[in-house]
This record gives structure tokens, sequence and C-alpha cells, in this order.
């Protein structure tokens, strides 16, 4: 694992060989915005808020940082004018979906992105993928998974396994940013079989 | 079938083959491509078979059904051989006559002959028929000569000298070099340099390595691959195994959509006989090589013919793109070196081995070398699939090849690229067709769809098509394709309806660059191609649609309406009858009104009103006249002598 | 009743379906595969199969589950007894393709992806067959109708019960 010099908002960071640039830039304490991103998980790219402004080999070019492995000499700038019109938009389309979800507030007022600007979607879920990745990867119980395709994808749970696992986990709940998920747990339990004693819980 | 265990005795077998066919002896190939099954050459197959039969000619006369010739418009096509003498259009009940007169007393039989639509003149040869004369089939031109399920044909074509050579004279590295020399560019779309990336493939670390056959074409509207694939598979198996030899790989994969099941049965038996005699398995022309390729089926996924995609479907997952900041020649399947491209490029292969690298770069320009085969449908009166050098112009493969569009309609814009491509007008038509002058354009060449489009098409109508199916084709994995695409398709359906506003284009622009910058993959990244084309070429349809609430080619049909011009209604009752919403009132002397309440806008009445009345009019963008008072509709008939 | 109809297509056609998936044991990557060849086999994948898939080729049903709803080529429910396709392929759209799909929606009474209530017809959409030429073009159970036109949609229904 060799060292790589690289510059992130024109200051010069050493990293190891193999790291993303979100990596490196946290290691030297230079924050980059993500969502769908977590330390105990693989990295997704889903939510690509975390899209940087690159320059390598004379193209300049926009990465997602939480993917992209660094390279010697690599210059990278986590704030520009084409990094912040694309992370505005990118909200404003999340918040479409779930417009009072509190990490997107924050980042809205950070970039002026107007939760109104879409017309109110039916689905809160934004799709980042926290909650399956987390069943499938630190759990392994794959109580929950993706359907579907395009604008049609969704998360739903497995009802026989959720049945036997979720109740005593719920770990993956403080994971979703918007809540999505809560309320579709509570749907899956409605409506399986009424003999089961978790269904019978009035809510 | 004999194993082959060098090149002499490919050669041997080759010869051996060639001593038992007589090239005078006379032989019908029959165009079986699935266009043409279509079109019902089974049933003219079965009456050939049958009239051979009964004519007594049975040993006499050879019958090959053949891959896809590419003139689909006038499928199904028999050539009579040795002559070459072309017939199109057949149907069953030609074929007794087909068989007493040109094959028995070697007359031609005129009508079925292709007929120059200004001259007039009749056209014996195919080659001499301008769709044909004007193309270079260097890769296709074998499918009207071999029938797909014979490996004998294939090798009586000259089949497998190509990796004969490759494996017996040349070393991986002199094969490597020979592809990077040719220049020879991906034609499923990227248009990378193909030696390039076996290069990359073969320099990256590890022992395992994939070669892997795109055919997984999900274009609409392009179907090159599939009649290549579907009429001369051993082609394509020949090139991929001069590619794993050339970087390294022993084992590879034909992914092919399920919605080819031709292809896959022929690629299938293909693979079975190229086993027999021992191309494909281990030590190779006594090489010491060893290859084995599989077959994997999609399953009906667009998305899931992008490259990482693919590979994460061979894997058995769901068909994903994956982040390809690691080029997937160096972490493709199961994060092993893997290789993959287009049919077409593979297929090109042999074609480079044998004639050398200096020939085929001698066609096309200096960016892009070669021939590429295109897919010319849509509003062009010589619909099929055409292979021509690059560097022709867009004019030559429409009017020269193509016919022109039918109807004397006027031609509005060419598509190229699919999904990811633009959308050309009329003065860029001399443009000379190559991988950079079309990105230049604001399209692509992607797969080779090209569709021809006229003064009906409605370009705003196009964009949101397009949109349409890339909402349903997408993985939806990440924001800006998914939302992107979701958003944009909501725009662009309202403008539409007539629910446009302003500020809609500049928000469409908005979100094309933000799709276009942050997508995880090249369907999101190319998404906004076709709106962002159309709005550079056609802007004032769109305004017309926003401002004016006004389809200028009378497509949108919330923005038409059709109407009966009374004037011109001769009373003939055919709309009225053929009206599937029973929308049209009137009688024999009657003026045919339609109820606009009733009207379902399915056009029946305007295909149907014959051409020399002309009534029924479509109109947008203002108001439909109040029809004419019931007293005022009765038909006063001139009587006979009058006239 | 109806359900009654469905778990019988199941269980009887399981000894096909157990066929074909010991074929390929424990071979996780060959998912796609299998399922292709229930879904030729017995027209949809009824959740026993994929419950059965998903033991044997040791693959987490959550996954079974999203590769059988994001490829078009699988039901999970049964589809009819007449399947009509009508292409939706650029070239078949800007002839009309649109008109002809929307006057089948008219006399099905369904909408592509959907099986009507007396499992009669079931219609997708394709993205282009390769017909252009003959483009619009209607299938229905695999025989081809060439430049359809909303009009002769009718006629060519009325052959199917």
């Amino acid at each position: 694992m060799s060292e790589i010099t690289l510059q992130i908002d024109g200051r010069e960071v050493k990293a190891e060989e193999g790291m993303t640039i979100l990596e490196a830039a946290q290691s030297a304490g230079i924050f980059i915005p993500t969502l769908c991103h977590h330390e105990k998980l693989e990295p997704y790219g889903a939510c690509r808020i975390c899209t940087v402004e690159i320059e390598a080999r004379g193209r300049t070019n926009l990465v997602a940082a939480c993917l992209y492995p660094i390279e010697q000499n690599l210059v990278v700038r986590t704030r520009s004018e084409r990094v912040d019109k694309t992370r505005k938009v990118l909200l404003e389309l999340m918040l479409a979906h779930a417009p009072d979800a509190a990490e997107l507030q924050d980042l809205a007022q950070e970039y002026g992105a107007n939760k109104a600007r879409f017309e109110k979607e039916s689905s809160f879920c934004i799709l980042c993928g926290l909650c399956v990745r987390y069943c499938a990867e630190v759990k392994k119980k794959n109580a929950i998974g993706f359907v579907d395709r395009g604008t049609r994808r969704e998360v739903i749970f497995i009802p026989e396994i959720a049945s036997k696992e979720c109740e005593d986990c719920k770990e993956c709940f403080p994971l979703c940013p918007t809540e999505a998920l809560q309320a579709t747990y509570l749907l899956t339990k409605a409506l399986m079989s009424p003999s089961s004693p978790s269904a019978s819980e009035s809510e | 079938m004999p194993r082959i265990n060098s090149p002499a005795e490919l050669e041997e077998l080759r010869k051996g083959i060639l001593s038992k066919r007589d090239p005078n002896k006379p032989c019908i190939t029959l165009c079986s491509g699935t266009a043409c099954h279509a079109s019902g050459s089974e049933e003219v197959a079965a009456s050939i078979e049958e009239e051979i039969k009964k004519q007594g000619l049975s040993g006499k006369v050879d019958f090959r059904k053949t891959g896809c010739h590419g003139f689909c418009e006038k499928g199904p096509i028999i050539v009579i051989h040795p002559e070459k003498i072309c017939y199109l259009q057949i149907e069953p009940k030609d074929i007794p006559e087909i068989i007493s007169q040109t094959i028995k007393e070697e007359k031609v039989i005129e009508r079925l002959l292709y007929t120059d639509p200004t001259t007039n003149e009749k056209v014996v040869h195919e080659s001499e028929i301008p769709f044909y004369k004007n193309q270079e089939r260097l890769v296709f031109g074998s499918n009207g000569e071999i029938d797909p399920t014979s490996i004998d044909d294939y090798l009586a074509l000259g089949g497998y000298s190509a990796l004969a050579k490759a494996l017996s004279q040349m070393t991986p590295e002199q094969v490597l070099e020979e592809v990077k020399k040719s220049n020879l560019r991906g034609r499923g779309g990227g248009g990378f340099p193909a030696g390039r990336k076996w290069e990359e493939c073969r320099n990256a670390p590890g022992d395992m390595k994939y070669v892997i056959v795109n055919a997984d074409e999900g274009d609409p509207g392009a179907y090159m691959d599939r009649s290549l694939l579907e009429g001369n598979p051993h082609s394509v198996l020949e090139g991929l195994i001069i590619g794993a030899y050339a970087i390294g790989s022993h084992e590879g994969y034909i992914y092919v959509r399920q919605e080819y099941p031709l292809a896959v049965e022929n690629v299938g038996t293909a693979i079975e006989q190229a086993k027999e005699h021992g191309f494909l398995g281990e030590n190779i022309f006594g090489s010491g090589f060893d290859f084995t390729v599989k077959v994997h089926r999609g399953a009906g996924a667009f998305v899931s013919g992008e490259s990482s995609a693919l590979m994460t479907a061979i894997e058995g997952r769901v068909g994903e793109p994956r982040p390809k900041y690691i080029h997937t020649a160096i972490k493709g399947v199961r994060d092993r070196p893997s290789c993959l491209n287009n049919v077409e490029t593979w297929a090109t292969v042999p074609l480079i081995i044998n004639k050398g690298a200096d020939w085929f770069a001698q066609l096309g320009t200096q960016g892009s070398k070669g021939t590429k085969i295109f897919s010319l449908v849509g509003k062009v009166n010589n619909t099929g699939l055409v292979e021509v050098p690059m560097g022709i112009t867009l004019r030559d493969i429409i009017y020269k090849i193509g016919g022109g569009i039918p109807g004397d309609k006027k031609f509005k814009a060419v598509q190229t690229g699919g999904p990811s491509g633009g959308c050309i007008p009329e003065e860029q038509l001399d443009m000379k067709v190559d991988f950079d002058e079309l990105a230049k354009a604001g399209s692509m060449m992607g797969s080779g769809g090209m569709i021809v489009m006229d003064e009906d098409t409605c370009m705003v109508d196009v964009a949101r098509y397009f949109l349409d199916f890339l909402s349903d084709e997408s993985c939806g994995k990440c924001v800006p394709c998914r939302e992107g695409i979701r958003q944009m398709l909501k725009i662009l359906t309202n403008i539409s309806k007539g629910e446009g506003k302003e500020g809609d284009i500049e928000l469409l622009e908005e979100l094309s660059q933000v799709t276009r910058d942050a997508s995880l993959c090249a369907l999101g990244r190319t998404a906004a191609n076709p709106v962002l084309s159309t709005i550079h070429y056609f802007r004032d349809e769109y305004e017309a649609h926003i401002k004016e609430k006004r389809c200028p080619a009378y497509v949108c049909k919330a923005l038409i309406s059709y109407y009966i011009d009374p004037e011109k209604c001769q009373a003939c009752m055919i709309c009225l009858r053929q009206c599937p919403a029973g929308a049209i009132s009137g009688g024999k002397n009657q003026i045919h009104v339609i109820d606009q309440e009733k009207c379902t806008k399915c056009g029946t009445c305007f295909e149907a009103c014959p051409p020399r009345f002309g009534a029924v009019k479509k109109i947008s963008g203002e108001p439909v006249p109040s029809p004419i008072p019931e007293e005022a509709r009765m038909i006063a008939r001139k009587s006979k002598e009058n006239e | 009743m109806k359900e009654e109809k469905e778990v019988k297509t199941a269980t009887t056609s399981n000894g096909k379906i157990d066929q074909i998936i010991d074929k390929y044991q424990g071979d996780s990557s060959a998912l796609i595969q299998v399922l292709l060849e229930i879904q030729s086999e017995n027209r949809w994948l009824p959740k026993e199969a994929l419950d059965k898939v998903s033991k044997k080729l040791e693959v987490p049903l959550n996954q079974i589950q999203h590769v059988a709803t994001f490829y078009k080529a699988f039901s999970l429910v049964p589809r009819g007894r007449h399947e009509i396709q009508v292409c939706m392929g650029t070239a078949c759209h800007i002839r009309g393709s649109p008109r002809v799909l929307d006057r089948v929606q008219d006399l099905t009474g369904i909408r592509p992806g959907e099986t009507d209530l007396d499992l009669k017809f079931s219609l997708e959409t394709v993205n282009c067959l390769g017909c252009c030429a003959m483009g619009p073009v209607m299938v229905v159970d695999g025989k081809y109708h060439g430049k359809t036109v909303p009009a002769q949609v009718d006629e060519v229904l009325k052959n199917y019960d």
C-alpha cells in the first residue's frame, strides 16, 4: 500500500493507495456531504450528494467521492459552482419525496434547495438503500429488499423473514433519513397474517 | 464431424466440402431471419420444399434457408444461384412458377424483380439493386450465402481460417497489435478502441480472464446484432476465440437477450458444432490454447446491456450498473479482468486477421475505420439493415440506399444512438457518418439504429417517448437518473397534453445538466440527449406546444382534433363504418360529422377517407368548427346527365 | 376459487420445477437462467418455486424477489392463455403503435404487464422485435401481425378464446 499525494480544495493530502476520495478527505478532516454512505457498509453511490469535481489527466469531471479511488496528483474540489448546482438539484429532487426530512433540511439550507420546486411525490423513500444494505451486510438476515426498477423501484420487507426478525431488531430504523422505513414496517405488520402476534398489537 | 487438429487439417476439410459442391448447380436461398419469418418465410420455405418434390427436382436443386439479407422492406427474399437472380416479396403462390420458369427453363420472372421507383427499370441481380449497390457488406454479406445451422457453409466461405492463422502463425501479442493497428472501435455504442481494451485486459493482474459477447441489443429500432448472431453465429464465435487468444482468456460468455430465441438457438448450435470440430475446447488447432464458452440469456432489461450491469447479471445478480472508475477490463465478472465487446465488433475481427489491419484501415475516416451496420428504419422506403463504410453521408444512406421518404413526405430528422442519442435535422444531412461527427452534432453512433422521421413526427413526442422508455428501463438506483428522468418525463407529458408552461424548457435543460453530470452510469448520463437535441434543433415545436397549445405535426392526442370538411365529404360512409368509437354520424347522402366528445383520436377515419376526397383533417391549436346544421348536411347528387 | 386453481398449478408442475432447480444446485450465478426455465415451463413463478430456488441455489429471498421483479420476462402471477405483445420500438412508435396499443387496451380492459380476470389475455409492450419494416407490429401467441392499424385489432382479437 503505497502513499498517494493528492490535492483537495487546495490542500495537499497524503493518503493510502486504495482509499476513496471520501476516505482521504475524512482522514484530512475535510467535509463532504453524504446520505447513502455508512461506515459499516460498502459504498453504494446512489444519492450522488458526495459528487465532487476532479481534474485528472488534463480533464475535469464530476465523480462520486465515496467510490472514486484516489490517484497520484489528483486534484479535487469539494465545492464549486458545478458541484453546488448539482447538489442543489439533487436535494430538490429528493425533497419532492420527503420535504420535511431533517437530514435533507440541513443540506437544503446549505445549498439553497427549494423543497417546493417539484410537485410532491407519493413515496417518502429516497432509495438510499441503507436499510437493505445494513440488513444484508451487517445483520445478514436479508429481511428487506428492493423490488422492480426505474421510477417504480421500491423497498419492501420479506414478510416471512421480517415477522421473525424485525420486531426484536429494528437496528436499521435509525438509519433511514426520511422515516419512510418505519412507515413501511408498520404497513408490513398490518398486512401480515392476523394470527401473528406482532400484527395483533394495535397501532 | 471430424476433430480438426491443425490448420492443414482445416484446409483438407474445407477442400472436401468444396469438392462436394457444384457452383453451377441451381440453388435457391431464402431469407429466413426473424423479420422474414414475420413476413411469412416459413410458409414460403414449406412451399419450396414441396414444389421441388412435386416438379421432380429432388436432388437436382439445392435449397438453403439463410440468415437475414438486410432488405427487410422487401422480404421474403429469394436468390437463385448461380445466376444470383433476386426475387422480392415472395409468397407461397409464386413458388410453382419460380420452379418451373426460372429453375427449369432459366427464365426470369419480371414481376418478382426489383423495380426502380423512378426509372421503372427492373433489376435482376441482388448486387445491382440500389439498396445493395451502395453498400459495402463486408461483415454482413455472408448472411445471404450461408445456412446459419450449417458449419459447412461457413467453412466453405473460408471460415475459421483466421483463427487457424492467429493460433499457428501469430503470437497473442501480434494478434493484439494487429487489432490495435486497425483502429477498430467498439460497435456497441461506446466506440472505445477495441485494441486498447484488449490490451488493458491482457495486462490486468490475474490469471482468470473472461471475454464476453454483448448480444443484449436493446436500442429500440436496432436489430443488426440479432441478424448477425442469427445469420452468421460462427463469425462471432471465431472473432471471440481470436480475441480470447490475444488477451489470454480461456473462458467466454455470450450474453443474448431472451427476446431473441432464434439467435439463442443458432448460437447454441454453432457452439456444439465448433466443439465437435475442436475449434472450441482444449488444444485448438494443436496450438495448446484452450477456450470454452457459455451462453447466458438476458431476461428483459435494457439496462443490463450496459457492460458492468451485464457482468453483474452473469454473476446471477440483478443486472444493475456498477461504477466504472476501475474499468471492467481490469475488474469485471467476479472482479476478474473481463473484456466485453459487441457482436459486430467480434464479427469484424476475423476479417482484420485475414486481410490485415492496413486493409481495414483503408476504409472509413481518420477517426473511424472500417464499415458499420445500421438498421435503417422508420419513415424510409427501403427499411432494412445496411452496411456502409464510415464516412458515407447521411444523405446517401437515407436517399441513395434508403430510397428516400415514402409518400412524398418531407424529411424532418434522423435519430441515431437509440435512447442515448439525438435527432439530426435536414441541415446536417451531408454529415459524414462517423463516431466523432455524430457526437459533434449532439447525437452518437450508438449501436447503429437509424430512425428516419418525417413531417408527421412530433419532436416533443419523440423526446417524451425516449424518456418514457428510460423511466421504465433505468435500474432506478441513483437519484439523478431515476428522479431526473421522472421529473423530465412529467414535464414533457404535460407539454404534450397542452399543460406546458413558461420556464419548462429551461427546467428541462437544468435537469438534463444534473442527470448528465451526476448519474452513475451511461444510461443516466446520456438520458437527456434526446431532450437536449430536440430542444436544440426543434425549439419552435416545443414553443408551439407550450405557448399555443399546438402540435405542429398533429401527433399529440390532447392537442389535435379530427374534423371532416363538409365541403369535401362525399358521404361515402367508409369512415363512419370503421370508426371504433362510433363517433361519426351521417348517412348515405348525409355529410359525416365527428362527435368530438366520443372521438378517441385513433386516426382511423383519417386513414380510411379515400385520397381523392381527402375530407378528414387534423386540427391543432385552434377550435374545431361547429358542425354545420343538420339541414345543410344533405348532399345533392348531380344527375348523370349533367356530368 | 381462483386461489385453489393457482395452488394447483404450482403443485402439479412441481416435479418439472424441481428438475430444473436440481440441475443448477448450489450455483448461485445461475439464478436468472433457472428462473427463465421455470418461467418458460410454468408460465409464471409461484412463491413455492422461489422458496425452493432460494434454498437450493443458496441465494437470499430478497435477491430473488428483486430479480423476479426487475426483469420483464418474469411474472409472479399466472399469465393468460394468449399473450399479446405490441411493439413500442422507435420505428413502430412513429408509425403509430401507441394508437394500436390504445385500441388493444380498450378491447381487453388491461394495461401492459397485466392479465385479465378470465386469464384470457396477457398484454405486454416490447421494445423492438426487429421487424421494423412491418411496423406497427403486434404479436399474438407468436403470430406476427404487421402494418397494424387500430381498426384491425378487433378483427385479430376476435379469433381468440
